[in-house]
């Protein structure tokens, strides 16, 4: 049986895995167009900060791949026949697959201002966005970065680290409000300010100013915000238009709750991967990396023949917001009522309805995943969670508790 | 995983652009005193201030000792947190032409110091006030000035890099405590109190060292010795036996290796301070982790097989053991103590990272290393599945642990070289790691099955 998995991000690396252990005897081509060596698009900002390199960011050391026998193809997927089970590469000719994996990820989605083609206006994803950020970047003084999800921060912090001024526009009259508290949001906004970036927050762009390269930035209320370069961190979408109408798409490739295409014998994990049925308080389209890991297992051991629901358990994710790490579980906004506790540098929420926790949000707070997990899963009243702190407790030793 | 070249001519190309780098006017004033201080040696060390040892050596002391302070001082100017940038593009930190030129300049005054000590009279006459105060002698190659020179640098650069290590992880208690201390150890409990002793008319003695680090500490002739010093040397004698016997097992068992290896050990202390700029440069592949099992386990074996044959030779009598007995010494003492540990573990520091002695070549690091990975309940406990694989736990791991295999698989880090710096968990922007040594609560798990992946009855790749 040979499984062919078109992408190497954490969905594909994942499958392959997972194939390769639940079947001894299947053949496992992975076929991307990024890099031979699967890295983590996670790590991107640390290579142009200079805090690490590209090898560092390599998920596994070079002997891996031969030593669980993953072939690996650098070359790009043109097009898919589901019909003869082949996919035109670019390079490669044609590859018949017995199974597939799309597992392509996102795309940066740019917003249509005018100006926004211009040389220096610039999403950030791939690799190459990095070396073109690195190239557009040289020697310029000031910068704006829009779009206040987690890739714009990045995008800010890296600039900060070349000395450029950055002016950093967000949209929302608060930092991410359909995620974070006014608390939160504030603790962020001070956290971005400290580090010497310019906030705005309510700002709309209304277009790109430039000649043969971007220049300047210009709002819905008429400001103008010089800007050598210009990172749009407005979010992605699924890196699916390659496929026509090979398999059936919404935003991305729909897939069933086996995480199936409509084609037989090919799946779809990870971003580029639409639920027609999500289960409950899951998105359809889920664009971060703790999903695609876990669809990517779900689809290999699917491809392997041990096909399974995609069940990811109480939802978690992370960011870091310059020094300020954040992690959340569960349900936090919504119906129901908060518990906060602030110190001015730390806060810790925990969200509750009807007498059980749905959700803990902590900002310079770690917290034990399996605990807060446990809480939520289990419909804990707040007290007794409250009264659970201390196991949730992840911080270093010798930190000062946030809550004495 | 390949890691930076040997050679890095990509961190030249940014020697004088490094793009994250821009020193502040207090940055350009510390490099210039430092550059002083440079001077200051090469003057002494052409025999050009013997006319004014106290000046040239006071100069010395101000330029690179403050001079050093005051860089270490600039770095309160950037907010606390990890501040890594720059690292990879640094001439001097990702084995450019700078770092080379330190590790060539470190190598060779090491090679001299062991061999051509008399080279660096010039030197060595700097110390002579502080060797008058300390000591209560002057300090000449012939009665072991270049010791004495050697030792205070050695302390001087705990003490000034360690004040940068201080700043640098100011945003971390853990961190701040653990620095201290390293740094109270050399300083006062390594350095200071040994002279004190000598002026008291006692034995220099090193009480954070015993066999087998303190490698002839249990030598039948410096048992001997000891025993004939008086009740300081028979103290010295049951303090080295309690050491090793029942204060290493019973601290390795509750916090694991780190209460020695990156608390107290001046080894340690010097890696954790003056290394800690190079503790990236470790090699993560796992050719370098088997070298490091044969070669730390070799040289375990050796100097316990050593130690043994002496002993027998001492009490049997047996002449041609004496002799090989006596060889064995001094070969022990030459290949493990000088180049080993000294001219390899300290000078290629900019080279190979500043744990190459500790990993591959202490014999303590080696008994400390088994306990801990078969008697401790220490671990680095992997937050279950919040790893996202950025490989900055790995990069910065000074003893070559390739921290993220375990944690992108949700698996506990226990690790025989593992020295609990706690930098991995500092570095990871995801909170995934923490270093523990309460009783596993999370079910059993000091190393057990990784936690976020699917496949619960098969053992993961
Ligand atoms: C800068 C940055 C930071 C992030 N930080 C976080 C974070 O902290 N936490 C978090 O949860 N998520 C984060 N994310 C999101 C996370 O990285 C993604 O959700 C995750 O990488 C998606 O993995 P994937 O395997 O689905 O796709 P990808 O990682 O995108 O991999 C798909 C690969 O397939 C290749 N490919 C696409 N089409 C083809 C084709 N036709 N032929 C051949 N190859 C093709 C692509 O080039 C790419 O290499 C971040 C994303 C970015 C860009
Ligand atoms: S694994 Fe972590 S704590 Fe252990 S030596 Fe490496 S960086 Fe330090
Ligand atoms: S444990 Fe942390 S530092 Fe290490 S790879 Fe995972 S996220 Fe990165």
């Amino acid at each position: 049986m040979h499984v062919v998995i078109v992408g190497n991000g954490i969905a594909g690396v994942t499958a392959a895995r997972h194939v390769r252990k639940a079947s001894a005897g299947a053949r496992v081509t992975m076929v991307s167009d990024e890099t031979l060596e699967p890295f983590a698009r996670t790590a991107l900002m640390y290579i142009y900060m200079g805090a690490l390199t590209l090898a560092h960011t390599q998920m596994y050391e070079e002997r891996f791949w031969a030593e669980n026998r993953i072939d690996r193809v650098q070359d790009r997927a043109l097009s898919l026949d589901p019909a003869r089970q082949r996919l035109a590469l670019r390079d490669g000719g044609e590859m018949p697959y017995d199974r597939l994996l799309l597992a392509t990820g996102s795309r940066p989605a740019i917003p249509p201002w005018p100006g926004a083609s211009l040389p220096g206006v610039q999403g950030l994803y791939h690799l190459s966005d990095v070396e073109r950020m690195e190239r557009d970047t040289r020697g310029i003084r000031s910068a704006v970065v829009v779009g206040g999800g987690l890739i714009g921060v990045e995008l800010a912090e890296m600039l900060g680290t070349r000395g450029v001024a950055v002016t950093f526009l967000v949209r929302e009259a608060r930092y991410l409000p359909r995620v974070f508290s006014e608390a939160e949001s504030a603790l962020v906004a001070a956290e971005v300010r400290r580090h010497g970036v310019d906030l705005r927050l309510g700002a709309e762009v209304a277009r790109v100013e430039g000649d043969e390269r971007a220049r300047a930035v210009v709002t819905a209320d008429g400001e103008r915000w010089a800007a050598g370069f210009v990172g749009v961190g407005t979010g992605v979408r699924p890196h699916v238009d390659w496929l026509g109408g090979a398999v059936e798409t919404g935003r991305g490739v729909l897939v069933d709750r086996q995480l199936r295409a409509s084609a037989p014998n090919v799946w779809a994990a990870g971003d580029c991967a639409e639920l027609r049925d999500p289960p409950a308080g899951v998105r359809p389209v889920e664009p971060i990396w703790y999903t695609a890991r876990l669809q990517g297992a779900t689809a290999g051991l699917g491809l392997a023949g041990r096909v399974r629901d995609y069940a990811p358990g109480v939802y978690f994710n992370s960011a870091k917001f310059f020094d300020l790490e954040w992690q959340v579980y569960g349900a936090t906004a919504g119906d129901g009522d908060d518990w906060e506790r602030a110190d001015g540098a730390r806060s810790l929420r925990i969200h509750h309805h009807d007498g059980a926790v749905t959700g803990v949000s902590a900002l310079g707070v770690r917290l034990r995943q399996d605990v807060c997990s446990r809480w939520i899963a289990e419909g804990w009243p707040l007290d007794r969670a409250l009264a659970d702190l201390g196991a949730a407790r992840f911080d270093p030793e010798l930190t000062a508790p946030l809550l004495a | 995983m390949a890691d930076l070249p040997l050679y890095n001519p990509g961190a030249d190309l940014a020697l004088f652009s490094n793009p994250a780098f821009r020193p502040t006017a207090v940055q350009r004033l510390a490099l210039a005193l430092v550059a002083a201080g440079v001077v200051a040696v090469i003057v002494a060390l052409a025999g050009g201030a013997s006319g004014a040892p106290a000046v040239w050596g006071g100069l010395a002391l101000a330029g690179l000792g403050g001079g050093g302070v005051l860089w270490a001082l600039a770095g309160l100017a950037r907010p606390a947190g990890v501040r890594a940038e720059g690292t990879m593009f640094s001439s001097n930190q990702a084995r450019g032409a700078v770092g080379w030129a330190v590790g060539l300049v470190l190598t060779g005054l090491y090679v001299v110091l062991y061999f051509w000590p008399a080279a660096l009279g010039g030197l060595v006459a700097l110390g002579d006030p502080l060797s008058r105060l300390l000591r209560g002698q002057p300090a000449t190659v012939a009665n072991g000035g270049q010791w004495f020179l050697y030792t205070t640098v050695y302390t001087l650069a705990v003490a000034v890099m360690g004040v940068r290590a201080l700043v640098r992880y100011r945003h971390s208690r853990y961190h701040v405590v653990r620095t201290l201390s390293v740094m109270f150890f050399q300083t006062v409990i390594a350095f200071a109190l040994p002279f004190f002793l000598v002026r008291l008319g006692e034995p220099e003695l090193f009480f954070l060292y015993t066999w087998p680090l303190d490698y002839d500490l249990f030598f039948p002739w410096k048992v001997a010795e000891l025993r004939e010093t008086g009740r300081l040397g028979v103290a010295m004698l049951v303090w080295g036996v309690a050491l090793i016997a029942l204060i290493t097992p019973v601290l390795t068992f509750f916090f694991g290796k780190r209460w020695y290896c990156s608390w107290v050990c001046g080894c340690g202390g010097l890696a954790e301070t003056a290394g800690d700029p190079y503790r990236h440069l470790s090699d993560k592949s796992l050719g370098a982790w088997k070298l490091e099992r044969w070669l730390v386990h070799g040289v375990l074996a050796v100097i316990t097989v050593g130690t043994a044959a002496l002993w027998v030779a001492a009490v049997a009598d047996v002449g041609w053991l004496d002799a090989v007995a006596v060889g064995f010494s001094n070969q022990y003492g030459f290949l493990i103590g000088s180049i080993f540990a000294g001219v390899v573990g300290v000078g290629f520091y900019p080279i190979f990272g500043s744990r190459v002695w500790c990993r591959f070549g202490c014999p303590m690091a080696a008994v400390l290393g088994l306990q801990q990975r078969f008697f401790s309940r220490f671990r680095i406990t992997t937050n279950g599945g919040q790893c996202i694989s950025c490989g900055q736990c790995s990069a910065y791991c000074e003893m070559g642990i390739d921290v993220r295999w375990y944690a992108q698989r949700g698996q506990n880090v226990v690790r025989a070289s593992c020295v609990g710096c706690g930098v991995c968990a500092t570095v990871c922007p995801r909170g995934v790691l923490r270093l523990e040594n309460g009783p596993d609560t999370s079910g059993a798990r000091r190393a057990g099955a990784p936690a976020n992946n699917l496949i619960t009855d098969l053992e993961i790749l």
